[in-house]
């Protein structure tokens, strides 16, 4: 059986849910909610890489690329975030988080 | 079965597997570790696309950077996970459903949609054939022309990134001797250096 796009397109719509699932379960766990956020993103970049590759356009490739960045700003920011609000209340519970507002 | 169908299913079901230890693993150690395992399978799949380039930022970047900063902070921050974990399965039900919907959906629809074949003739930028031009020239080719403010943007974002970064988590502490060396160049043998006159026998 030859591999096609709908097999990429379904190992990420499974990495994305699997991303959605794992915001749900860990609600509490800040650092777990963060990686699943990276699976979403790399669901993203395997769709745009699929259809790169299978329809023949490079953009698609271009455009994971910036996704890669964007994605690691995103989690340098988020991490250290993070360990300044570690610093400041010594938990990351994320119930705590709305102290910070005001 | 040919070989790349073998391997495309060996990298989709790690990936798969991993990324599910990731969101249920008990201790956050292993869950980055697990994410790791995910990214290198992803790298693997795309290896099998043909897009090299990116596969090999994504070890790089992705597992050498990203992936490590993840590890250190888990380990920095000292946090007890089993408490956080508490009230764990209280909403995997709902977790679950709602991931189950997303997932038939998304599986509805691009399992089961068709690309029409003339749209792979006529793209902006075709991908050269592979004993022309390698996917990493290629890249190349089409990064530092057509999407030249694009790439100064990425990298604009990541300063702005490792700046904010860095900001953030500088802590300037207070009671603590530093080096001032404008005060220090800037003594004159006028304020440094007293003259006293000691009379033979007194001392001081």
């Amino acid at each position: 059986m030859e591999i096609g796009i709908s097999h990429y397109l379904t190992v990420s719509a499974i990495l994305f849910t699997l991303g959605i699932f794992g915001i749900f379960l860990n609600r509490k766990n800040i650092i777990v909610i963060l990686m699943s956020v990276e699976l979403i993103l790399l669901a993203v970049n395997i769709n745009m890489v699929a259809f790169s590759a299978f329809l023949n356009d490079l953009t698609g490739q271009v455009f994971a690329l910036f996704i890669l960045t964007v994605a690691a700003a995103e989690a340098a920011i988020g991490l250290a975030i993070l360990v300044v609000f570690y610093r400041n209340r010594g938990s990351i519970a994320v119930e705590d988080v709305n102290m910070m507002k005001g | 079965m040919g070989l790349q169908t073998l391997f495309f299913y060996l990298f989709a079901f790690i990936a798969v597997a991993s990324a599910f230890m990731v969101v249920s693993a008990r201790n956050p150690v292993y869950s980055v570790l697990f994410l790791i395992l995910t990214f290198f399978n992803a790298a693997g799949l795309f290896l099998l696309t043909g897009a090299e380039f990116l596969a090999m930022i994504l070890l790089v970047v992705y597992i050498g950077a990203v992936a490590v900063l993840f590890l250190f902070v888990v380990m920095m921050l000292d946090v007890d996970f089993a408490q956080m974990r508490a009230g764990f399965l209280e909403y995997a039900p709902v977790g679950a459903l709602v991931g189950l919907i997303l997932a038939a959906e998304l599986i509805i629809v691009v399992a089961g949609s068709v690309f029409s074949p003339t749209i792979a003739k006529n793209v902006p930028m075709p991908i050269p054939a592979v004993t022309q031009r390698t996917n990493t020239a290629a890249l190349g080719d089409v990064i530092y022309t057509h999407y030249i403010y694009f790439f100064q943007i990425a990298g604009l974002v990541l300063l702005v990134a490792m700046i904010g970064a860095i900001v953030l988590t500088l802590r300037h502490r207070q009671h603590i001797k530093r080096q001032n060396i404008s005060q220090q160049v800037g003594r004159t043998p006028e304020t440094a250096v007293q003259v006293v006159k000691v009379r033979p026998g007194q001392g001081v």
